[in-house]
Formats: C-alpha cells, sequence, structure tokens
C-alpha cells in the first residue's frame, strides 16, 4: 500500500492504495465520487477525463498513486452553486442524451476551451477527439462547445490558466 | 412580478431535457455506482477459443486467492437455473439451441462463460480468474455463412444435425413472369457486417437476494427491466412477484441491452447461494464478446425492370448470422425485415427467402433499426444501380417507382398497408437543402477533369416499420410476448402530477417528452409533472424501449391516461361549481362553466377537494389516477430523404464525407429539440456502419476487433455535421399523428453513404465497395476496375 494525499473536488484525501489501483477506481470505488464513468479499457472512450492540476486526463489510464500532492476535479467539482458554462451549454443546445460520456466531455471541452478559448467547430471536433459519443453524432456537442466558448469570453469567468509543471507530462500520456 | 408558469403548448416546442441536471453534474445512477452494505464483485472466466469440450473446470486453487469468497463452475450451478430464453422461434421448427449461463460441456464462441470468481473487490475477482483450472480441447469454428450451410460443416450444436437455424420463405405475385418480361435484370450481393452496438455504458448488473421480505432485486443496464422480470424470474426459478427487476439510469442501448442475458441469471443464483449482494460490470473487450452483435447477413438481391426505370420485381434471398445461441430475438431480426424490401416502391411481384444459420460466433440479436435497415440498405442500394444502369437520375428512378402522396393509404407487394407520407415533399426539400442540382454540376466537371478527389453524391429515400408492435401482429409471427404499452397518470392532493410508464428510456428523454403531453392535457407547469420508470415495482406494467415505440404506443398511452385523468376530476368541478358536468369546460388547467368564463376552478383545487373527499357528488372516488393500456392497431411508417455528398481520394481511397441533408418525416413531433438529436444519433451510426465498423472475426473465430483499439467507433473529427429538417404528414393510425424518430436516422443514412461512396468512383466501372467502405476497399475497388488506379 501507498500513502497519498490528493484533493479531489475540493476535498481533501489522506488513504492508502495500492500502488496498481487506477485513479478512476479510486475515485468511484474508494471516494465513492461516481460521477466519473468507465466506458472502455483501453483509453478510447474518454469518459473518465478528469483535470488533474487544470489539465484533462483520462482516469482510467493514471494510477491513484500519480495524483499524490496533486488537485482532482471530476464533474462532480465544477458547479459552484451555478452550474459551469460548459455544463449549462451541454444542456441548452442537447449535448446530451444518455448522459454517460457527458462527464468526460464536459471536461475535455473545458480543457480544450482554457487552450483555445475560441474554437472553431472544426477545432472543437479536433480537440475532443479522445471522447467518443455514441448518442448525439457529436453535432450538439460542438454547438454545446461552441455556445459556451462564446458565453465564457462574454463573461470573462474562464479557467484561470495554470502553469503547468514539468511532470504533468507524465500524467498527461 | 414574474409571470406565472406556463401550462400549455407544450407539445411541438423545444423544451430543454429535463433530465439532464444530474447528467451534467455526475450525480448518476448507473448500475456499477451502486453499492450495498456486504457487497461482493463477480468476475466471469470466458472461453479464449471459439469451439472447444471442455474438461472439469477446476475452481479450487481460486478460492484460495485472496479476498475469494466463492467461485463455481457451470457444473456448480446447474440445478439453479433453467436455459437462458429466446422469444423467438420464427418457425414451426426453429432450432432453438441449449443456452446454459454457464458452459457445461461446450464452449461456442470466444467470450461464451465458463466459470465465476465473486471477491470482496473487482481487482481480488479479476487476479483470482486465473486460477480457475479449464481444459479446452479444441472443436473446428464455424465462422464462414455459407459454409456453415454445407452438407459436411462441423456443427456448432451437434446434436441438432445441421447449422441451418430456420428457413422462411415469401412470395406474392408471379416473379418469374415478371423477370421474364423485364429488359433489364439486376443482381447484387451485399454483406451487412457484424456491427457491435457500443452503448458507452458497458453492461452491468447487481443482484441483491438478502432482503428480508425474501424478494430478490436486480439492477441491471437493460432497456428491457419488463421483460428482464417475466422471462428471468422463469429462468431462475423466482416467483415473478419476489423479482424486482431496476433499470436505473443506463447508458444508451441500442439494441445491446435489449435481451435476457447470462450475467443478470448469474448475479441472481450466485448471489442466492452465497447470501450477499453480487455485482458484475463489463469491461468493454468483455461486452464486445458478450454483449449481443448487429446486422451480420448475406444480401443477394436481384430486380427486374423496364427500360424506362419502372422497376416490376424483387427477389430476395438471405443468409443470417445467429451466431452460436438464439437470445431472445436472434432469429426474429430477419424476420422483422421481411416487409421492408420492397421499400417505398411499387412492385408487381416478390419473393424472399431467408435461412438463420449458426455460427461460433457471439449471438447476433437486435441493434438500432433491427431488420429494418438491412432491407432499407439493399433497396436503395438496388435503386442507385439501377439508375446507373439505365444512365437516369438516382432520384428520377425512384420518383418512377415509389408511392405517389395521392395514393396512400397504399398496400405494398408484402401487404403492409402504408397510411400516410409524402416521398416528393421530402425529396423536394431534401433536393433544395442539399444544393443537389449544384453538386452534380460539380461532380461532372471534376469527371472530366480526372481529379484525383472525386465527388459522390449518395441517395437513400428509405422509410421503415415504427412502433413495434400491435400484440396480435407478433402472436401471428411466433413471438412469445405482446407489444402493448401502459402508462398510469395521477392527479396527487397538491396538484402536482405523476406518470408512471412502461416504456424504459435510456437517453431518448421520456421525462421531458411524456411530461410536455401531461402538461399540456392537465393544464399544469411542465415542473410540476415527474414521470417515472424503469423499476417492476414503480411501474409494474410495460414492455419497454425499443423499436421506435415509446412516443407512438407510450406517449399514446400517457396522453390517453391524462385525459382520463381530467375526465375524473370533471364531475368533481362540476360538483364544486354547482352545475352539471355538462356544463363545465376544461382549457388550461381549469374547469369553467360553459357561458359564464368567469366561474371556475382549477385543477389543482379540484386534486385537492379530490384528496380531502369531504364533498363529492355521489359514487365519485377520491382517487384521481388513471391507468390506460394501448395496444396498437399497426405499425407507423416514417420516412425521409438522405442526401449525401463525400470526397473520395481516388489515390488513398480515403472517403469524407463533405455534407449530409437529412429530411425525415416522423409524422407529428412533440419535442423538435430530441427529434433532431435522435437523427443525429442514428445518422452517425449508419454513416458508422458504413465507413468504419466491423466486428472482425479471423478464420479460428477470434473477435479481432475485440476493443475500441480496433473497432473504429468515430469520434468526432471523423463525422460531419448535418443539415437536418422535416416534412410532417402526421400518422392517420394513432390519434396524435405520432411514427416513432429513434431508429430512422441509422435506417436511411447507410444506404446514402455507401450510394455516395459507389458513386463517386462510377467512372472507374465499380458498382459496389463493402461495407464499411475502409480506404483499403476503396483502393482496391478501383484498381480492381481500373488497372490504372486512380487515372480514369
Amino acid at each position: 500500500m501507498v500513502r497519498i494525499i490528493t484533493t479531489v473536488d475540493g476535498a481533501r484525501h489522506d488513504d492508502d492504495v495500492e500502488a496498481r489501483l487506477l485513479l478512476v477506481h479510486y475515485l468511484r470505488d474508494q471516494l465513492g465520487r461516481t460521477g466519473t464513468p468507465i466506458g472502455c479499457d483501453t483509453s478510447n472512450c474518454g469518459a473518465c477525463t478528469v483535470l488533474i492540476d487544470g489539465y484533462s486526463a483520462k482516469s482510467c489510464t493514471v494510477l491513484a498513486v500519480q495524483v499524490d500532492g496533486r488537485e482532482v476535479t471530476t464533474v462532480q467539482g465544477l458547479a459552484d452553486g451555478d452550474l459551469h458554462p460548459v455544463q449549462k451549454a451541454f444542456h441548452e443546445e442537447h449535448g446530451l442524451q444518455c448522459g454517460f460520456c457527458t462527464p468526460g466531455m464536459i471536461i475535455a471541452a473545458i480543457d480544450l476551451l482554457s487552450d483555445n478559448p475560441d474554437p472553431s467547430d472544426g477545432e472543437v471536433r479536433r480537440g475532443m477527439e479522445g471522447n467518443l459519443c455514441r448518442c448525439t453524432g457529436y453535432h450538439n456537442i460542438v454547438k454545446a462547445v461552441r455556445a459556451a466558448s462564446a458565453d465564457l469570453r462574454a463573461t470573462a469567468q474562464g479557467p484561470a490558466p495554470v502553469e503547468p509543471a514539468p511532470e504533468h507530462a507524465v500524467v498527461r500520456a | 412580478m414574474t409571470a406565472p408558469p406556463r401550462t400549455t403548448g407544450f407539445i411541438g416546442r423545444p423544451v430543454r431535457r429535463k433530465e439532464d441536471a444530474r447528467l451534467i453534474t455526475g450525480q448518476t445512477r448507473w448500475t456499477d455506482n451502486l453499492r450495498l452494505p456486504g457487497l461482493l464483485y463477480m468476475a466471469i472466466l470466458r472461453s479464449p477459443v471459439a469451439h472447444a469440450r471442455i474438461g472439469p473446470v477446476d475452481v479450487s486453487a481460486a478460492l484460495a486467492e485472496p479476498g475469494v469468497v466463492a467461485a463455481f463452475s457451470g457444473a456448480d450451478l446447474a440445478d439453479e437455473y433453467g436455459p437462458l430464453p429466446t422469444a423467438w422461434p420464427v418457425t414451426d421448427d426453429t432450432i432453438v439451441p441449449d443456452h446454459p449461463a454457464l458452459a457445461t460441456d461446450e464452449v461456442r464462441h470466444v467470450g461464451d462463460a465458463v466459470a465465476v470468481v465473486i471477491a470482496e473487490n473487482r481487482y481480488q475477482a479479476a487476479d483470482a480468474l486465473d486460477a480457475v483450472d479449464v481444459r479446452y480441447d479444441r472443436l473446428p469454428p464455424v465462422v464462414d455463412l455459407e459454409a456453415a450451410l454445407a452438407p459436411d460443416a462441423p456443427l456448432v450444436h451437434a446434436g441438432s444435425g445441421t447449422n441451418r437455424c430456420f428457413t422462411w420463405s415469401f412470395s406474392a405475385g408471379d416473379y418469374s413472369a415478371v423477370k421474364a418480361r423485364a429488359e433489364v435484370v439486376l443482381s447484387r450481393r451485399f454483406i451487412q457486417q457484424r456491427v457491435l452496438p457500443t452503448a458507452m455504458e458497458p453492461r452491468a448488473v447487481l443482484a441483491d437476494t438478502t432482503t428480508a421480505v425474501g424478494e430478490s432485486t436486480l439492477w441491471t443496464a437493460t432497456q428491457v427491466p419488463h421483460i428482464v422480470r417475466v422471462l428471468l424470474s422463469s429462468v431462475c426459478r423466482i416467483p415473478e412477484q419476489k423479482l424486482r427487476v431496476i433499470a436505473p439510469d443506463v447508458g444508451g442501448g441500442f439494441g445491446g441491452k435489449l435481451n435476457v442475458y447470462a450475467e443478470e441469471a448469474l448475479a441472481l443464483v450466485v448471489s442466492r447461494r452465497i447470501g450477499r449482494p453480487v455485482k458484475w460490470t463489463a469491461s468493454r473487450g468483455e461486452d464486445y464478446q458478450a454483449t449481443t452483435h448487429g446486422r451480420g447477413m448475406i444480401q443477394d438481391i436481384e430486380v427486374a425492370a423496364m427500360r424506362d426505370g419502372r422497376a416490376l420485381g424483387l427477389k430476395v434471398d438471405l443468409i443470417s448470422d445467429m451466431g452460436a445461441y438464439l437470445q431472445i430475438l436472434t432469429a426474429g431480426v430477419p424476420l422483422l425485415g421481411r416487409y421492408m424490401y420492397p421499400g417505398i416502391y411499387k412492385f408487381e411481384a416478390h419473393e424472399i427467402r431467408c435461412q438463420g444459420v449458426f455460427t461460433t460466433k457471439t449471438p447476433t440479436d437486435s441493434y438500432r433499426g433491427a431488420g429494418r435497415p438491412e432491407p432499407a440498405f439493399a433497396i436503395e442500394r438496388m435503386m442507385d444501380e439501377l439508375a446507373a444502369e439505365l444512365d437516369l437520375d438516382p432520384l428520377e428512378v425512384r420518383e418512377r417507382n415509389w408511392i405517389e402522396h395521392e395514393e396512400f393509404p397504399y398496400t405494398t407487394i408484402t401487404g403492409l398497408t402504408y397510411d400516410s407520407g409524402s416521398y416528393e415533399a421530402a425529396t423536394a426539400r431534401a433536393r433544395e437543402l442539399f444544393g443537389y442540382d449544384e453538386l452534380r454540376r460539380e461532380q461532372a466537371l471534376r469527371r472530366d477533369r480526372g481529379d484525383r478527389v472525386q465527388l459522390g453524391i449518395g441517395v437513400s429515400t428509405y422509410t421503415e416499420m415504427a412502433g413495434l408492435a400491435p400484440s396480435r401482429w407478433f402472436g401471428q409471427h411466433r413471438y412469445v410476448a405482446g407489444g402493448w404499452e401502459t402508462a398510469g397518470v395521477r392527479l396527487l392532493p397538491t396538484g402536482r402530477v405523476e406518470a408512471v410508464v412502461g416504456t424504459s428510456p435510456h437517453g431518448q428523454g421520456h421525462v421531458t417528452t411524456f411530461s410536455q403531453i401531461v402538461a399540456d392535457t392537465v393544464g399544469v407547469p411542465l415542473d410540476d409533472v415527474d414521470v417515472l420508470h424503469g423499476d417492476t415495482s414503480v411501474a409494474p406494467h410495460g414492455l419497454d424501449t425499443y423499436g421506435s415505440r415509446s412516443m407512438v404506443i407510450g406517449g399514446r398511452a400517457v396522453l390517453a391516461a391524462a385525459e382520463a385523468v381530467v375526465a375524473q376530476a370533471k364531475p368533481i368541478a362540476a360538483h364544486l361549481l354547482e352545475v352539471e358536468p355538462g356544463d363545465v369546460e376544461f382549457a388550461d388547467g381549469r374547469f369553467s362553466v360553459r357561458g359564464a368564463p368567469d366561474a371556475g376552478i382549477t385543477i389543482q383545487k379540484v386534486a385537492l377537494a379530490a384528496f380531502t373527499a369531504h364533498d363529492l357528488p355521489e359514487g365519485v372516488t377520491p382517487v384521481l389516477h388513471a391507468d390506460v393500456t394501448i395496444d396498437p392497431e399497426t405499425f407507423s411508417y416514417p420516412h425521409g430523404t438522405h442526401l449525401c455528398a463525400s470526397e473520395v481520394d481516388t489515390e488513398t481511397g480515403a472517403v469524407s464525407v463533405r455534407s449530409y441533408v437529412a429530411v425525415d418525416d416522423v409524422g407529428r413531433v412533440v419535442n423538435p429539440l430530441i427529434v433532431d438529436g435522435q437523427v443525429h444519433g442514428g445518422i452517425t451510426q449508419g454513416l458508422a456502419q458504413a465507413l468504419y465498423e466491423e466486428a472482425v472475426y479471423d478464420t479460428e473465430g477470434n473477435l479481432v476487433t475485440g476493443s475500441l483499439v480496433d473497432y473504429m467507433v468515430p469520434g468526432p473529427p471523423d463525422v460531419p455535421p448535418y443539415t437536418t429538417d422535416r416534412t410532417e404528414t402526421p400518422a392517420t393510425t394513432n390519434p396524435m399523428g405520432v411514427k416513432g424518430a429513434g431508429e430512422a436516422g441509422t435506417i436511411g443514412s447507410v444506404p446514402a453513404v455507401v450510394n455516395s461512396v459507389v458513386d463517386a468512383l462510377r467512372p472507374f466501372g465499380v458498382t459496389d465497395v463493402r461495407m464499411p467502405c475502409t480506404p483499403e476497399r476503396v483502393w482496391r475497388a478501383i484498381h480492381e476496375h481500373s488497372p490504372r488506379g486512380g487515372v480514369v
């Protein structure tokens, strides 16, 4: 067992975990943060995407021990009283149907918009290529991300830029 | 001061979904999220080979592994349950093989379940599978459909003496005579490749048989909790009233969750055996081996026609891949397609035959459109082939053969009566949105120039039968259940309304659309309505969600139940207003006296008066609650015109869809936002079959595309944006005029996309490209017909 200290959706956790435990299983089974689902076993679908220190990562491809000392944000940590503009846009633009891919989509969109606050349709599609949806055909997801982009720019309340530490490359891989 | 909330006019509006609030914040209840005290995790050992006799399965070493609580072989559990059921033996002599939840003597596909291990956590359960000892004595795999029918073929089920599961045929008119008279006879062989439904949520099951009242509860990621309850109670020998089935949040289905599965039975009997709740969640790879596949069919199609483009006769010969066993609808899927090969066209004669064949592969069953995309593909491809053969525009050939608007209702050569539609209107609108003539001009220019990237234009003017199904029809076709649907509407004392429905949504937005119907009918704000579903204790009657049935049948039941509740409230309102019920009018949530509109009472006040029951008229009960069951008289027939423009790189074979227009006629629309979403997703699944997806088995029967690495579900950059519009000819067969919208996109899009690819390659002499039209297949098609490759 390995001791890790991590912050998940604003709450500090101090836990012993198996070295092999995946972050997504740590979140779901150990912390009960089941808002982040698992859609595949090969890091293709992106349903389990979370933010680690502000950067999106597929939590099925990250070990729990890798988030020691880091801050994890899941879909459950986005709404601060009000919905996050990306959440709101997915609702307004009907960017979800069954909703299983939605947590990962929303997180991936937030990361995309922090890199590129005003993406074109094509940039949204390319920027979200690591996230699969079987219900929407992506049409309204693209609309939602564009709408959120406009909303964020209008209110200039986009996520504050995070200065990447060198280790980030490891968790993003 | 804010305006009072709207209480009418919801139907037809793009109301934002009530479902979303939980889904966008992660407050979800997927089956795998659920935990119970004492919960154990089940892992399943699956056959790594396609076909083998298995020796004794020894689980003893697994029992010694850390955290393991129990482990069972097929023999250990054989007395706990009966065989897994099929619900659709399509002929008198359909072969229904034994299908145990855990194999006991033979495994018949990669992924066939062999043993289970139950442990304190999911890692321990998975680890301990390695300790189970199984000897596999290989038997020959049966992979190829035609080879499986050869007299000396190895048998999937030795006892049956054949791999042929069934043969059925049907004919109308004299096909030989029209063929003799025809000036053109075209034959094509199309392959409907196997595809994997791939709901984003893999299947998962949680069984708890430990409740004090002796009730067994099964949470399962299913589209069909009611069907699961009926069939599984018998499989697992649990009295039906003791089995509660709950479909909590379900992350998509597409037919893959329209079944009764081994894992559901195993979780129940294992929980019963060890006295603790048990959960199983599929990994994606496991889901691909153990969830039914879709399609899997060889289609030999022949069209006899005149040189002016008039089609006379249609002959169809099908071989349909059942896989290793019959799941509940496996054999029935091709039968659903039996009626649809003529599509929207008038034929004088038609012959169709279908053979079902067992193979050593995962069973097939429903996949979005189930049985109807296959015929739509075949006939729409043939219309394009006929057009090419006769050097006519594909739309012109269709127009010469389709049922004209004035001819509805029209009984087709297969005996279905299409009630309504306007193929002319949908096509005209699609042409306009698409810029059909301009694109044809551009295509001609690029052909003349010999451009490396050629433009192809694909047409599909599909129809389908939706709203499955009239119970009588199901009975006539040997399906063991009915097709009715039930809804209950309750007006609560506080004036709020609950609708209880037998459909079981998993992404379709029923909570929103059914709320719209109830709010409109009862005259209350949308937020005052809730819709309860997916739990056999809460919504005991129903036949669930598949086959574009939920609005067509379930929505009708919701409407009728809401109207019945208003009718129940009316005599109470009249009594309170001190007039005769005949003098009371109801509109927008308010009862008023005819001729004296100022004298009135809201339905909320009537609800409270009914509840208190202090002053009710004689013979009126205080409960405002109506249940209505609707058994549809017939199907509905959505249709549409889809036009696809693809750019095909003749050097690399890469296909890129440039624009896609879909004009669908799904009858009256309750929520255009949701219908558009269904169409977008449906088109994408069809496009995926056309260009990307195939469940590939090698000659040894291994599922080569066993994960999302190899199975090409398109991502956001792989599909285009869509232009959608609608024409609206209301169905005449139901009072709402709705036709069903869940499968239309998938049915329309597969031929539109493939036709566009073939159209781009016509100058090379190409007459077909097998699905999925991968760059390799496109490149090979070009080179097969044109030795100089990209040079025309």
